[in-house]
């Protein structure tokens, strides 16, 4: 497909990375020379340097030729602006990037006055995902599927755990659990295990549950957390904003930490519920005092990531044991080295926006194919692992190639694993005698192959 | 440094070198030189076999920076003059490997100078390897590789931008696979423009396509001892005309491609060629005008002077060394001029020129008025600061090269003359210069030591001097 996306800041440039190296034809604007060549010269791309609420530069970038729109400079007028000239200039597919909390309540009118075909919002999206972890403490990472009917939970395997040292093939009769094991991340290599892989500690292992089973299985290998109750949040900015409203509306109390005190008056004013203190995050004392050591949760949230990384460090360190640490990165690039810190969940804004974006951009690429006969729906994606793999959600449809066919006479490619059937409101952890059947959800876990319908699970 | 990926893409060089022995093979085999035929096979067997062994080992991480990019492209042109060069030694053609090495690198740098006393001597399988290396290099092998097999995927800007002649690199859509791609179709529908065009003016098969080589590529090896003085009016009109379309911008041939002829037409590069060309046939014209007895007898052999010098191809059909000196000097301006960038020819590029006297213009305004704004414009868009140094940088270097150059084959006690456009022929990639290394004669005569200075200056024309520079610089090899 042909894309082009206005703004080469570090979500533009995650994009222009993901989009080209999954085949796409990418084209970048921004109006600095230096941010458009940093881009071209480190990615497969080709750039144009200018204003991209220009009609002249839209065009110089191919728009009215091209399949999709992206914008994603730092100012959402700009975006809305740059969606909308070229929706005139090319009748191209837009999605813009609007941040400001002012828009929020506004979106559905935005998107039906500006045509947009998606509204992006990365600080919301962080915001939704760190609520979702403090909503389910055991698990380091949590995405959704069915429709929030299924989870895929990610944790660490501890020293002391009784998955320390156990074979997969030995895990339903230890654990009594339907769980499946879906993927599993050791030392930077993301391995989809099969019966006689064995887990070791400090692995990052990934399962597909419900809520329940989910919970259950966390009270049998000995990770018990309570419900969180509390939690303190260092930084005020937008994620935090969305964040303290998810979870005031959750009844979870919540102590906000900022440094500049207009930002602070003004997040008062918009959540009497919350405590807002007036102070340097940075400061041991000032943590302390406001209760670090006895929180339920900490998110560390300002601009800088480095002290992110610092203040969950020590939040990791002068919290209680069970306590849930959220650490935000929004520019460093180690993500090997930053995974193996003792930082609790890690929070990649850009990544969550990319996937997301990628969600839409492979079902567009889907319903252009589907005209030529594509046989199932496709519903949901994430990167796992820092991209190294993947979760995709299928619906299958009637035609469909594997439907009907008992999962063990199925020719599945390696790397490939179907990790759930949702089938009617219950969840089917698969096994060799299931089947597929019209209607069925299904969760596939990939790595290194690229997956677009669910006939490509199976060997060419 | 990252040794292992540069000898992944050296691994698909040697790939390639054996490949292109095929032609040769088939050449060898339709004029019946069924030994020299099996040669070329065996040798392109054994580099295949090589190259597929070293491709076997594929590198874990694909990523390729600058500098490696460099290294590797230097390396891999060296690595191919090198492998391509074996055939004349082992054939005995041109015993001496040192010459063999100057042809075959005169031949994929689209150089065409010659140390061969008298091509017709040669195999027509030889002769067909030596006119296909220009074809090769014109374009660059590089880019043909990634048109065919994604290298090091993004990385591979890192490789076309050290390949591929001029200041910036055109990429014209996003994919470089695809830029490739379509910069290979362009070569190839000019390179059948003309095979078709000289072959209704009648011209035989085997010079067809030699010389078609030799023009597109802008190299200039002819297969016959008077180059092609012995080639029909029409046929001499038709190399003309490539060569002056082989010289430019193919930017140019994409817009017109898609299109856009308005853009086309607007590229200033292209205007000044364009302009240089008829300004400097027409001073040729009136200047050599009492030597020929007619006016068409001499604007042809003016406009074929004119392109085959400024597009460095280096063809002759008479011999401009008996042209008054005006019209030898023009022809020397022409020299270092050289065609677009973004074309096969060599030379500084006129697009490089027009961004030096535009930056000098500049610098005088900014004495009259020392507080003024000013910035390069080229084709009405601001040109960066970057760019502008770098084409600045880029005379320093060509001028200490050609100095020390010249320097160093003196000592071979030729006039002064023949040492200056011997330099100027090799590092501009033209051919023939003046005096004793004019177009009726050939370089055979320099010592060793000229003739591997030469090659060097071959290779940092074509490669645009910073590649052989990187290879030269210390602190390229230092790990830190």
């Amino acid at each position: 497909m042909e894309i082009v996306i206005a703004g080469c800041g570090k979500v533009g440039y995650t994009l222009a990375q993901q989009l080209s190296s999954e085949g796409h034809s990418v084209t970048v604007i921004d109006q600095s020379y230096a941010k458009v060549s940093a881009l071209t010269d480190n990615v497969d791309v080709i750039g144009v340097v200018g204003n991209c609420v220009s009609h002249k530069t839209l065009s110089q970038a191919g728009v009215p030729d091209a399949d999709l729109l992206i914008a994603v400079t730092g100012n959402d007028e700009k975006n809305l602006l740059c969606c909308s000239i070229g929706r005139k200039a090319g009748h191209v597919r837009t999605i813009a990037r609007v941040r400001d909390p002012l828009y929020n309540s506004e979106m559905a009118f935005l998107r039906r006055t500006f045509e947009l075909s998606d509204i992006i919002n990365p600080e919301l999206e962080a915001a939704q995902e760190i609520s979702r972890i403090f909503q389910f403490p055991a698990a380091i990472g949590v995405d959704t599927f069915a429709k929030g009917g299924v989870d895929l939970l990610s944790f660490q395997v501890a020293a002391s755990s009784i998955l320390n040292g156990l074979h997969l093939k030995d895990f339903r009769r230890q654990i009594h659990s339907h769980i499946l094991v879906c993927m599993v991340l050791r030392g930077g290599e993301v391995t989809i295990p099969d019966g006689n892989f064995c887990l070791q500690a400090g692995d990052l292992v990934s399962i597909i549950a419900d809520r329940s089973s989910a919970a259950a299985f966390f009270e049998k290998i000995g990770v018990v957390r309570s419900r969180i109750r509390n939690v303190m949040i260092a930084g005020g900015g937008k994620i935090s904003y969305y964040l303290v409203k998810d979870l005031l509306s959750s009844n979870i109390s919540t102590t906000i930490i900022e440094s500049d005190p207009a930002r602070c008056d003004e997040l008062t004013e918009l959540f009497p519920k919350a405590t807002v203190i007036l102070g340097d995050a940075t400061d041991q004392n000032l943590l302390l005092e406001e209760g670090l050591s006895s929180t339920d949760g900490f998110a560390a949230l300002t601009g800088i990531d480095e002290e992110n990384i610092l203040l969950s460090l020590y939040a990791n360190r002068m919290s209680s044991d069970t306590a849930k640490t959220v650490t935000k990165i929004g520019r460093l690039s180690f993500h090997s080295l930053i995974d193996n810190l003792d930082i609790g969940s890690v929070i990649y804004p850009q990544d969550l926006v990319a996937s997301h974006i990628i969600r839409f951009v492979r079902s567009l690429d889907l319903s252009m194919r589907r005209k030529s006969g594509c046989a199932s729906s496709f519903e949901t994606l994430y990167k796992l692992a820092g991209g190294k793999a993947e979760a995709l959600e299928f619906r299958i449809t009637e035609k469909s190639p594997v439907a009907g066919i008992p999962l063990s006479q199925m020719k599945i490619r390696p790397n490939v694993m179907i990790g759930c059937i949702y089938r009617h409101g219950t969840i089917i952890t698969p096994s060799g005698s299931d089947h597929l059947e019209e209607g069925d959800y299904v969760i596939v876990v990939a790595t290194g192959v690229r997956i677009l319908d669910i006939s490509d699970i199976l060997e060419a | 440094m990252n040794v292992k990926n540069i000898i992944y893409i050296l691994g698909f060089i040697i790939l390639f070198t054996g490949a292109f022995f095929l032609l040769p093979f088939i050449t060898g085999l339709i004029y019946s030189e069924t030994q020299i035929a099996l040669l070329y096979l065996g040798l392109g067997i054994l580099y295949m076999v090589i190259g597929g062994l070293i491709l076997h080992f594929r590198p874990k991480t694909r990523s390729l920076f600058s500098r490696e990019g460099a290294v590797a492209v230097a390396m891999g042109w060296i690595v191919m003059s090198l492998l391509g060069a074996i055939p004349f030694t082992i054939l005995g053609e041109i015993p001496n490997y040192i010459d063999a090495l100057f042809e075959t690198v005169s031949g994929f740098t689209t150089t065409g100078s010659s140390i061969l006393l008298n091509v017709e001597t040669l195999s027509h399988a030889s002769l067909f390897w030596r006119s296909f290396t220009h074809w090769v290099g014109g374009m660059g092998v590089l880019v043909l590789i990634m048109a065919v097999f994604p290298m090091m995927g993004g990385y591979d800007m890192n490789l076309m931008k050290m390949e591929s002649p001029g200041p910036s690199v055109a990429k014209f859509v996003p994919h470089i696979k695809d830029s490739a791609k379509i910069l290979y179709s362009l070569y190839f529908f000019i390179t059948m423009a003309q095979i078709i065009c000289l072959l209704i003016a009648r011209m035989p098969i085997f010079d067809t396509l030699c010389i078609t080589f030799g023009t597109v590529g802008t190299g200039g090896f002819g297969i016959r001892a008077d180059s092609c003085a012995s080639y029909t009016v029409a046929q001499q009109y038709i190399i003309s005309i490539f060569m002056i379309l082989s010289g430019v911008n193919y930017t140019a041939y994409f817009l017109i491609a898609s299109r856009k002829w308005k853009a086309s037409l607007k590229l200033e590069e292209v205007r000044w060629y364009l302009i240089i060309i008829a300004v400097s046939t027409a001073l040729i014209c009136l200047n050599i005008r009492p030597m020929f007895p007619d006016f068409e007898q001499t604007f042809r052999a003016s406009l074929f002077g004119v392109s085959t010098i400024i597009t460095t191809t280096g063809y002759a059909t008479v011999d401009f060394n008996l042209w008054p000196s005006f019209s030898k000097f023009i022809l020397c301006l022409l020299m270092v001029i050289g065609a677009c960038a973004g074309s096969t020819g060599g030379g500084l590029k006129v697009s490089r020129v027009l961004l030096l006297t535009r930056g000098l213009k500049n610098e005088l305004s900014l004495i009259v008025h020392p507080h003024e704004r000013r910035i390069v414009r080229m084709d009405n868009e601001k040109v960066e600061s970057a760019t502008i140094r770098n084409t600045q940088v880029y005379l320093t270097a060509y001028s200490l090269i050609l100095a020390l150059s010249i320097l160093i084959i003196s000592l071979d006690d030729f006039t002064f003359e023949t040492n200056v456009t011997a330099v100027l022929a090799t590092f501009n990639n033209i051919g023939p210069g003046l005096a004793e290394v004019g177009p009726t004669s050939n370089f055979s005569a320099y010592s060793p030591l000229s003739k591997i200075v030469m090659i060097f200056d071959m290779l940092a024309g074509r490669l645009e001097i910073f590649p052989l520079l990187i290879l030269l610089y210390r602190k390229t090899w230092k790990r830190h």
